[in-house]
């Protein structure tokens, strides 16, 4: 039971830190789940998160598979509802504000300002990421061609990182054997 | 324009259709990027939309913390049918993706975490970490407009990602700062 209580602070914690993307909240997912409670491992988390860029729709659903392991279906309830209701909330009312400020003078500086710092905290988590996830040279290959294709092709991203997985284990085959 | 060209041209949908849109909409946008999904089944298809109101939405979502895809639905929903549409909406937005999250919850903990499975989601991560910095150039190319902007942008990631600084004071100080940098100049005004 207290676990569910910990559970819904945490994720309702990290809801309000997602500016940019569900990528800006990754440092102190990491550090909460990982660290602090000690939920899951790194490379667990990594592993959702990565999943959880398969799963369709918004691509932050992995809280609900942490949210399993915690506390199954009550689990994932909870960390489904406290990762989506207060940011939920705050749009829906600011949404409602926002369009009455389309004439505010401090409307482009939140814009402008918000946008740069979302896409720093963005970087940090894609850095926090990148030091879990790139442990050798092979991945860093794959990082890297997953990288090139996306930027520079239209190919929809489920192709590449599904082909990732497969090359992750044809590594381990090769390693193992 | 005419009021013609910017109010919707369709009459809102009923809550039963809009439930229904956005959960075809939650189970097919694979692979990320559901802006472009919801673009197509919001202003093309379903002609829900225009383009212009499309844009000022997402305008919002990016803003407001919250994932866009999320965000937009709340918008989108809150704006054809009110309170009601935005929940309906989001429900069908997110079911489809967290019905199989924690069906992927359970798998692991069931001995889906073997070396094989192992192997292939360390490789997703890796790839994963591509489809993360493809993101980040796109946001970028859209947001930074001057130098200042790119050195706001690294003292964020650096105080976060080196020096261990909490996201919230990050965001905060930050923010702040760069809000203020961006403040309206008298100039502005005409």
């Amino acid at each position: 039971m207290k676990n569910l209580w910990d559970l819904a602070g945490v994720f309702a914690y990290l809801s309000l830190l997602t500016v940019g993307g569900g990528m800006a909240a990754f440092p102190e997912m990491k550090e909460l789940t990982v660290d602090t409670y000690h939920w899951l491992t790194f490379p667990e988390l990594l592993h959702f998160y990565s999943l959880g860029q398969l799963a369709p729709g918004p691509n932050m659903m992995m809280v609900a598979s942490i949210g399993v392991v915690v506390g199954h279906i009550p689990g994932a309830l909870v960390a489904l509802i406290a990762f989506f209701l207060p940011t939920g909330l705050l749009t829906f009312f600011v949404g409602r504000l926002w369009t009455h400020l389309a004439t505010w003078r401090w409307r482009p500086s939140i814009q402008a300002g918000l946008g740069s710092v979302a896409v720093g905290l963005v970087l940090a988590g894609a850095i926090i990421m990148g030091k879990g996830a790139i442990t050798g040279f092979f991945f860093g290959v794959i990082s890297l061609v997953v990288f090139l294709l996306l930027w520079r092709t239209k190919i929809n991203p489920a192709y590449p990182i599904v082909a990732s997985g497969l090359v992750g284990m044809a590594l381990h085959y090769f390693t193992a054997a | 324009m005419s009021a013609a060209e910017t109010s919707p041209p369709v009459p809102p949908p009923s809550l039963g259709k809009l439930f229904w849109v956005f959960l075809v909409m939650g189970a097919t946008s694979l692979g990320g990027g559901v802006v472009a999904y919801l673009r197509t089944g919001l202003v093309v298809r379903q002609r829900w939309l225009d383009d212009l109101s499309f844009v000022e939405l997402l305008s919002i979502s990016q803003t407001l913390p919250g994932l866009n895809a999320t965000n937009m639905s709340i918008l989108v929903g809150d704006r054809l049918r009110g309170g009601m549409g935005a929940l309906v909406a989001t429900l069908g937005m997110c079911l489809p993706g967290a019905s199989l999250m924690i069906a992927a919850g359970f798998a692991y903990g069931a001995g889906g975490d073997g070396p094989w499975s192992k192997a292939f989601l360390h490789g997703i991560a890796a790839g994963a970490v591509g489809l993360i910095v493809v993101v980040l150039v796109q946001l970028g190319a859209k947001t930074l407009k001057s130098v200042a902007d790119y050195v706001f942008v690294l003292l964020t990631a650096a105080a976060v990602a080196f020096f261990k600084v909490p996201v919230p004071y990050a965001l905060i100080v930050a923010g702040i700062v760069a809000i203020w940098w961006h403040r309206p100049r008298d100039k502005d005004v005409p």
